[in-house]
């Protein structure tokens, strides 16, 4: 097999996969913090069991967030050691700086939060799991600064044969960066808070600690709102400087062929033929496509024809005569489609639920079934959109600057990434049973047991062992 | 000294943090096999390490970092040659990362014996691995001209390399022992001083056989006699002293010393290299050095301004931390339960 289609293969579940856990402890470990506020303003015993609950949940999380962010360090010089060597000198220094920055936080503080319970005076406990909140989303900060360069390479110029930094101010201040670090923190927020709400649902429904996990809800609904109408807000953002800086991915997301009226109309469904590079058939919103693009009901985009002939011009002196700049265009299009329905799926239940708080209905058993699928929602749009982002962009690694296909380890056999392969899915398999099984378990033994056996056994989770 | 040599001292820095303080919690990982005698021990030792393992180990992922950023060359190089041996220590890491989470969540000892043996063999393969990987780059392996390593088997694996990688885990094991002697009580402790009495003389043995494989297999001592010999030196000294003091129950010492011991051999390792980062065994002149692999100098001055602000911090809060953990972690506590 070829080592290209293996080591793209490879990056995209070994990403994908840490990205299922990345914003859910970005978003639990924000929410816990708070909880843990509250407990410290209010004194209410209640707070403290919401924080070591939602706690002990965050942490198992974190620990596979954890393990599987080590491939993700290393797997550039592994299995893309061309694009390591070409854009090291730009791209090395995010990342070294998340590393210092944030990582050594983040592990230090969650240790002392951990087993600091009954070590550290309340105050400083809080400003433990604060700086744990501060330090993932510092990490998701270099780290996009570190994908927006790809996104949109800045502050970069061309000398001995790769992309060396001549401007790091440009780099942190990249107008990408700008509008793809919130949108991924609001998705974060999403992640925790339909978890916190979903679980919270099938406890209500099953009648049990109602008031703890009423109160979790209603947690859980706030940040829903915020993270859920950020998503969509910073969303729009991206869309915008998406057609000015990557027309060919927005046009591939809306299944553009030829250049649209104006204005726009924004495609909810169509059957794409990439063969023939037409689409068969068509349901649109008026209006809607321009609004996104430039904030106004006029202006068109450009079709994936027009924007060929133009790459063309631009860049086949590099890349070769006859080079198509289109990406996977279905891809690209189903995964728009599929992350923007889940948000609106979320915003819509999020603000029912604020309305059924208000009402005193909160109780409602149709809301709170819908509660509990919705928990995969914002797992599935984080999904497809990076799926989106970075489908959409080939054939380049990094926009305009280097092909995916020059970018993998000319050194590595297919054999080893194969190989490779085979043992992380293993891996990976194992981890999601058991995390899956650990936190059924934690779940079902709820949160007043916690108070039990934390008080019997020490302060330290590892200790709980033959009680 | 210019930013690359800089920041090839910066990046031995970071290694020798790595080991002397993952170090430790490899060889505590190693010794719950060793010296625990049954479970409860084994959670106890495992405790000693638990607030710290997860920041040790970032040591290891900023020297990552920090050789992608400084010396893309050396980076690409590396971790692509490298690839198999890396795989492995990825996998042993993630296994050990969520034992130490896992292993007590479910009282059942079935469940908690399979966590501890990935405990096991997590603490042991990355030591190892890394061992077999240094003393093989002192070596040389075959880089071509375009700075792309394509070893075959015996590059990997011959009798320098696998020595240097036991070498390296009985370094790690004999710190871990000696950390376990300052924050446990009672017979752990005590029968932690009496196996880490023994597993000196190993230790010192290894040295000595790894030193004059050194002298024959690689030019390292042609290159840096006397610096060298100082550090070899240095390095027996060392253990020799912590022996003395694990003896005196001067345990805190001991442990410092197991801790100068693993240093000073990593600091051997990189002056051996100075200003190699990777050696050729094709041609001299494809040795990646800390001139041809480095990156810019504007990126390396910002990597300088960020690194010197933010490293003080880092130093600061870790050090609070192990202050804050600073009490034994006690037998009766759990025996009250
Ligand atoms: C720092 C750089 C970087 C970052 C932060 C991300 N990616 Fe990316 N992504 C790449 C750098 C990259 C890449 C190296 O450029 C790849 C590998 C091959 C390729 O086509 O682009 C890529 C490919 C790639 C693919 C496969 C695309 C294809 O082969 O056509 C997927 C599904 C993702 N990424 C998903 C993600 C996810 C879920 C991320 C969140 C953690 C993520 N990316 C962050
Ligand atoms: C492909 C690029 C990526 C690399 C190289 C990478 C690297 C890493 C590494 C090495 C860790 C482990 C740190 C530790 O031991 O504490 C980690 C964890 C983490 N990463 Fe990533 N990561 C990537 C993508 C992302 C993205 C896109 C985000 C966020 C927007 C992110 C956010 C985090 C967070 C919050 C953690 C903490 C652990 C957890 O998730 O529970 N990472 N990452
Ligand atoms: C509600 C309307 C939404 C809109 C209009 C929207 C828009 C966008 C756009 C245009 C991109 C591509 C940016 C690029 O390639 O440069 C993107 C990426 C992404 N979206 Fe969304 N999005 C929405 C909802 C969501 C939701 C609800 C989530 C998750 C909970 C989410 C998660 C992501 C992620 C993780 C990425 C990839 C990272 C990035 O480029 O920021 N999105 N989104």
């Amino acid at each position: 097999m070829d080592p290209l289609f293996l080591a793209r293969l490879q990056f995209g579940v070994t990403t994908v996969y840490h990205f299922f856990f990345v914003p859910l402890s970005i978003g639990l470990v924000f929410m816990v913090a708070l909880m843990e506020t509250l407990y410290v303003m209010k004194k209410k015993e209640i707070y403290k069991k919401m924080t070591k609950f939602w706690g002990h949940l965050f942490l198992i999380n974190f620990a596979v967030g954890v393990v599987t962010g080590i491939i993700q360090e290393f797997q550039f010089g592994m299995n893309w050691s061309d694009y390591s060597r070409f854009v090291g000198d730009v791209f090395g220094a995010p990342l070294a700086i998340e590393a210092l920055l944030a990582f050594f936080m983040e592990s230090t503080f969650i240790g002392l939060w951990i087993f600091g319970w009954d070590r550290l005076p309340k105050k400083l406990h809080l400003a433990s799991i604060w700086l744990v909140s501060i330090g993932t989303i510092l990490s998701g900060f270099w780290i996009l600064t570190a994908n927006s360069f790809m996104q949109h390479p800045v502050g970069y110029t061309m000398a001995n044969g790769r992309a060396e930094m001549n401007d790091f101010f440009a780099l942190i201040t990249n107008g990408q960066q700008w509008v793809e670090f919130p949108h991924v923190i609001s998705g974060a927020l999403c992640t925790g808070a339909f978890f916190v709400a979903g679980i919270s649902a099938i406890q209500i429904l099953k009648k049990k600690k109602v008031t703890f996990y009423k109160l979790s809800l209603k947690i859980a609904l706030v940040i829903g709102v915020i993270g859920s109408l950020g998503t969509a807000f910073s969303g729009h953002g991206q869309a915008q400087y998406l057609v000015e800086t990557q027309p060919m991915k927005m046009a591939a997301a809306e299944g553009i062929w030829e250049d649209t009226d104006d204005p726009a109309p924004w495609s909810t469904f169509a059957l794409i033929d990439t063969e023939k590079q037409e689409n068969n058939y068509e349901l649109n919103i008026p209006y809607a496509l321009s609004f996104l693009s430039y904030s106004k009901f006029e202006g068109s985009l450009k079709g994936m024809n027009t924007l060929q002939a133009e790459y063309a011009d631009k860049y086949d002196a590099e890349m070769g005569e006859g080079t198509n700049y289109i990406p996977p265009v279905k891809t690209t299009y189903w995964s728009f489609r599929l992350m923007v329905g889940f948000g609106m799926a979320m915003i819509l239940l999020s603000l029912v639920g604020l309305w059924l708080w208000k009402k005193g209905k909160l109780e409602s058993k149709v809301f709170l079934r819908f509660l509990i699928p919705a928990i995969s929602f914002p797992f599935l749009a984080n999904t497809f959109g990076w799926i989106m982002t970075e489908v959409g962009r080939q054939p380049w690694t990094v926009f305009g600057l280097m092909t995916t296909a020059d970018s993998v380890s000319p050194n590595v056999s297919s054999g080893s990434i194969l190989f490779s392969i085979i043992m992380y899915m293993a891996i990976f398999t194992v981890l999601a049973i058991v995390m899956v099984y650990l936190m059924v378990r934690e779940v079902k033994k709820g949160p007043e047991m916690h108070e039990q056996v934390d008080e019997s056994v020490s302060t330290d989770p590892f200790s709980k062992v033959g009680v | 000294m210019g930013l690359s040599e800089l920041w090839f001292v910066l990046i031995a820095v970071l290694f020798i943090g790595f080991f002397f303080l993952e170090g430790f919690d490899f060889g505590v990982g190693m010794a719950t096999k060793f010296l625990a005698r049954d479970e409860k021990e084994r959670s106890i030792m495992v405790n000693t390490i638990g607030p710290f393992w997860d920041a040790n180990e970032v040591w290891l992922l900023t020297g990552g970092g920090a050789i992608f950023a400084a010396f893309p060359h050396w980076y690409a190089t590396m971790f692509s040659g490298y690839y198999l041996p890396l795989l492995v220590v990825l996998l042993a890491l993630i296994a050990r990362g969520v034992s130490f989470e896992f292993r007590s969540k479910v009282p059942h000892s079935r469940w908690t014996s399979s966590w501890d043996w990935a405990v096991f063999f997590g603490s042991l393969l990355p030591p190892f691995l890394l061992g077999v990987l240094f003393t093989s780059m002192l070596k040389g392996m075959p880089i071509d001209q375009e700075m792309n390593m394509s070893g075959g088997f015996s590059d990997f694996i011959n009798v320098y390399s696998i020595w240097g990688g036991i070498t390296v885990t009985l370094l790690c094991f004999l710190h871990g022992l000696h950390f376990l002697t300052l924050k446990t009580d009672g017979d752990i402790r005590s029968r932690a001083a009496t196996l880490a009495k023994k597993v000196v003389y190993a230790v010192l043995g290894a040295l000595v056989v790894f030193v004059g494989l050194t002298w024959f297999m690689t030019d390292v001592f042609q290159v840096r006699l006397v610096p060298e010999l100082i550090l070899v030196a240095l390095i027996v000294v060392a253990y020799v002293l912590s022996n003395v003091f694990i003896s005196r129950q001067r345990e805190g010492l001991a442990f410092t010393m197991s801790g100068l011991g693993l240093s000073f051999t990593v600091l051997s390792i990189f002056v051996g290299l100075f200003p190699r980062v990777m050696i050729s065994s094709i041609d001299k002149a494809f040795d990646l050095t800390v001139y041809n692999a480095s990156s810019g100098s504007y990126s390396l001055k910002v990597m300088t301004f960020m690194a010197l602000g933010i490293l003080p911090f880092v130093l600061g809060y870790t050090i609070w931390s192990y202050y804050i953990f600073r009490k034994r972690v006690s037998d009766k506590e759990h025996l009250t339960y």
